[in-house]
């Protein structure tokens, strides 16, 4: 497949970057963060990207869903990056819509997609339990009671926790507890007894929660893929959820870096605009190399999903963009704040916010050092 | 079947026929060999070449009529895939293909085409690149040397240097300065000229590698006809240009050889798995892993990205003035790899001469060194940069 997008895929980027900037400029993040905004979203906002269909994006066609694939998902993302949109996109779409379709029986498919697309509930995957990316790392124990399991453990940093209906929890069923035997993956309701949500407030103004079960009782029907051989599963829906997060720092990293330029062309010191030194010029050059990079290792990562590609090179290419995609933005975040001088580090200019996204994104899902293990892993180095 | 699919048919069986088994393999340096001018080609390599001109593949995207191949850009990618997965080699490699052809393709005459693309496309001709002197690098276009105009031809003199390749070339494309100016860039003509003429002397110069790919050229009255002046009189700075973003763009994506194999673990890790031993499949120094890695990711991002500007360009989707992208990166990433291997092996890639040492080993040391050249010729990497912050991001002068 070409590394480029088609004419559909154009258009629905222009059309996603118009919503986004019209809709849900970066201010709107502000504001949530300002009053504390119970969701940590817009819902008005994300009702309009409901009847966009964008709730339904990566959705079979069979569920209602537009079946328009990852790049889809990526192009919009991207647009959402440029103004840090918060949304259930990432959370829902890409994380819970790829565990129910991977790992869902008929049922949940035909229970559940339809409501994500009609945006009548969101999702969330609760996987971590410390302050690491550690997938494997898996404490939380289901045990067997009949035809129920009981859950008990806790989960941090849950990406839009305190809002799903449902959520698709990692568990123990054996093993030990850095073993990758022995998970299963799990569709509890929110509702269910012995749950409780506590909201932490992250630097980006993005929603994460802590969520402890205690003796939470699912049935044995709820398991989502295979008892005991979740990892596979929980790969690949993680890997997806890399690839669709790389898209979103992608726009990111993009806007802060044309901000960046521009605020060269405008700056005057010295009589001149600082764009003129050197100094500045060579590392702003050097940064759009490798912003081309970060491009590239995502449409790639995209592309491979679509193609339906194999697990190995999916969990390769997602790696890869992840790894890369995180060093740009960290580059470019950093030279953002610094190029921009003292407005950079104020909490009025805007730049700063690319700044705190830029490191919970870096760290959502394995961070650099975590992905290029795994990338010299899968290549056997 | 698709008409692309039979033509995929067709190459593969007329490959098949005619490329030589001896040369279907990686070469270490597939320039020495298949640079060669035609008349002096030998052996299998001289069957290649012959087989490749009937067909017009050793310039598979140009006209026909000059004896260019006309292939589509997508019959190209075909051609090149079925080339890469025999390991089969360019036919013909140098200046002329990738630097003057194209150059005058853009900017030439008729008559300038038909008088000098066949020769470029057949191997007939060989050409060197008289562009730096003793004071123009960076600053190219503080040449010096003169071109006096004779009526129907230009007498110069002077000198040029890091003629790489002049002690081959059978031709010289030449920046020469003939007019005044108030801008160094005016006043500057393109011209073609012989090498095989009374008054070019060349002297070889030899590189801390111990190579000597270069010469010094000087100039004692050289004729150049005035029919192998390119693009106008006084504006050889526009033509010299357009050359050199072809320059870039060739340097840059460095197609040396197709390469077939994909799944094939690059040497580095190889050597950083025989030197520093392995624990559980893993490069035994962790230091050493992590470089490496990076490294590696860099690669196949930058290899993705030329792939990316190529996907777009067929699509119509100009992806903006990117040959100084790739020219800084492609090199700064080639030295990057010449230093892992230097720490992949260690020491004994310090030894110079010797039976010692393997083959690997000391070629390591000298592309170590000879790569030194990588960032600093066809426009340095602060030169690029220069271009990428005025050109592309339009950052002020």
């Amino acid at each position: 497949m070409p590394l480029n997008y088609s004419e559909e895929q154009s258009l629905l980027r222009d059309s996603a970057r118009d919503f986004f900037t019209t809709t849900l400029p970066v201010s709107n993040l502000r504001e949530l963060r300002d009053q504390k905004n119970e969701t940590g979203y817009c819902t008005d906002a994300w009702q309009a990207m409901i009847d966009l269909g964008w709730g339904g994006i990566t959705i079979p066609e069979e569920f209602g869903g537009l079946e328009f694939g990852y790049k889809g998902l990526g192009v919009i993302l991207e647009q959402g990056g440029r103004t840090l949109a918060a949304s259930p996109l990432l959370a829902t779409c890409a994380l819970g819509v790829t565990a129910i379709v991977e790992g869902g029986s008929a049922e949940h498919k035909k229970d559940l997609l339809p409501l994500v697309v009609g945006g009548e509930i969101s999702l969330a995957l609760a996987v971590d339990e410390q302050s690491v990316h550690a997938p494997f790392n898996i404490d939380c124990k289901a045990l067997k009671e009949g035809n129920n399991y009981s859950l008990s453990g806790q989960k941090v940093f849950v990406l839009d926790g305190h809002v799903a209906d449902e959520l698709i929890v990692v568990a123990r069923t054996s093993g030990d507890t850095t073993s990758r035997e022995g998970l299963t993956l799990f569709l509890v309701n929110a509702k269910s007894k012995g749950i409780s949500f506590h909201r932490s407030v992250m630097v980006d103004s993005r929603n994460a929660c802590r969520i402890n079960f205690d003796k939470v009782l699912v049935a044995e029907t709820q398991v989502l893929g295979t008892v005991d051989q979740g990892a596979e599963l929980l790969d690949f829906i993680l890997d997806v959820g890399r690839i669709c997060l790389s898209a979103e720092m992608l726009g990111s990293l993009q806007e802060a870096f044309e901000r960046t330029v521009e605020y060269l062309k405008m700056r005057e010191q010295f009589d001149v605009q600082i764009g003129t030194f050197q100094g500045l010029q060579h590392r702003a050059a050097r940064m759009f190399c490798e912003v081309e990079l970060a491009k590239s290792v995502v449409i790639a990562a995209l592309t491979t999903l679509d193609d339906g590609a194999d697990r190995t090179s999916i969990a390769e290419q997602a790696s890869q963009a992840k790894a890369k995609v995180s060093e740009v933005f960290k580059l470019v975040s950093n030279e953002t704040i610094q190029m921009h001088g003292g407005i950079g580090t104020t909490d009025e200019e805007e730049v700063g916010l690319f700044l705190k996204r830029a490191r919970v994104a870096e760290q959502t899902f394995g961070g650099i050092g975590f992905h290029m293990n795994r990338w010299g892993e899968l290549n056997n180095l | 079947m698709s008409e692309i699919e039979t033509f995929r048919e067709e190459v593969r069986e007329w490959l098949q026929e005619n490329c030589p088994e001896s040369l279907r393999k990686r070469w270490a340096d597939p320039f020495a060999e298949f640079s060669v001018l035609r008349k002096l080609r030998t052996g299998d390599s001289a069957l290649w070449l012959e087989a490749m001109i009937t067909k017009g593949w050793t310039a598979p995207t140009w006209p026909v009529e000059y004896g260019g191949g006309g292939l589509s850009r997508h019959q190209n990618a075909v051609l090149q895939a079925e080339m890469a997965r025999i390991n089969a080699p360019y036919p013909l490699l140098g200046m002329g293909l990738s630097m003057i052809g194209p150059t005058l393709l853009d900017l030439g005459t008729e008559a300038q085409k038909k008088a000098h693309m066949p020769g470029i496309i057949t191997g007939d001709t060989r050409w060197c690149q008289g562009y730096s002197e003793p004071n123009a690098g960076s600053d190219l276009a503080n040449i010096q040397t003169k071109a006096e105009d004779k009526g129907d031809h230009f007498i110069i003199n002077g000198s040029k240097t890091w003629t790489s390749g002049g002690q081959h070339a059978t031709w010289m494309f030449c920046l020469v300065r003939t007019g005044k100016y108030e801008k160094k860039q005016q006043g500057i003509s393109f011209v073609l000229f012989e090498m095989d003429q009374p008054g070019i002397t060349l002297k070889r110069i030899k590189l801390i590698s111990g190579d000597s790919p270069f010469c010094e050229t000087f100039f004692d009255d050289v004729k150049a006809l005035k029919e192998n002046l390119i693009g106008e009189l006084d504006d050889g700075w526009t033509v010299g240009k357009r050359l050199l973003q072809h320059e870039r763009s060739s340097l840059g994506a460095s197609p040396a050889q197709p390469s077939g194999e994909k799944t094939k673990v690059p040497q580095l890790v190889t050597m950083a798995k025989k030197y520093h031993g392995e624990v559980n499949g893993r490069i035994a120094n962790p230091e050493l892993r992590t470089d490496i890695i990076r490294h590696l990711i860099n690669r196949k991002a930058f290899k993705l990205t030329t792939k990316r500007a190529f996907d777009e360009a067929k699509a119509g989707a100009s992806s903006g003035e990117t040959t100084s992208m790739f020219k800084f990166y492609g090199s700064e990433n080639t030295q990057i790899q010449h230093e892992l291997m230097l720490e992949a092996i260690g020491t004994n890639a310090m030894a110079w001469e010797g039976d010692d040492f393997s083959a690997t080993e000391l070629e390591t040391l000298r592309n170590w060194l000879g790569g030194k050249a990588t960032t600093i010729y066809g426009g340095s990497s602060e030169i690029q940069l220069n271009i990428i912050a005025k050109r592309v991001l339009g950052l002020p002068e």
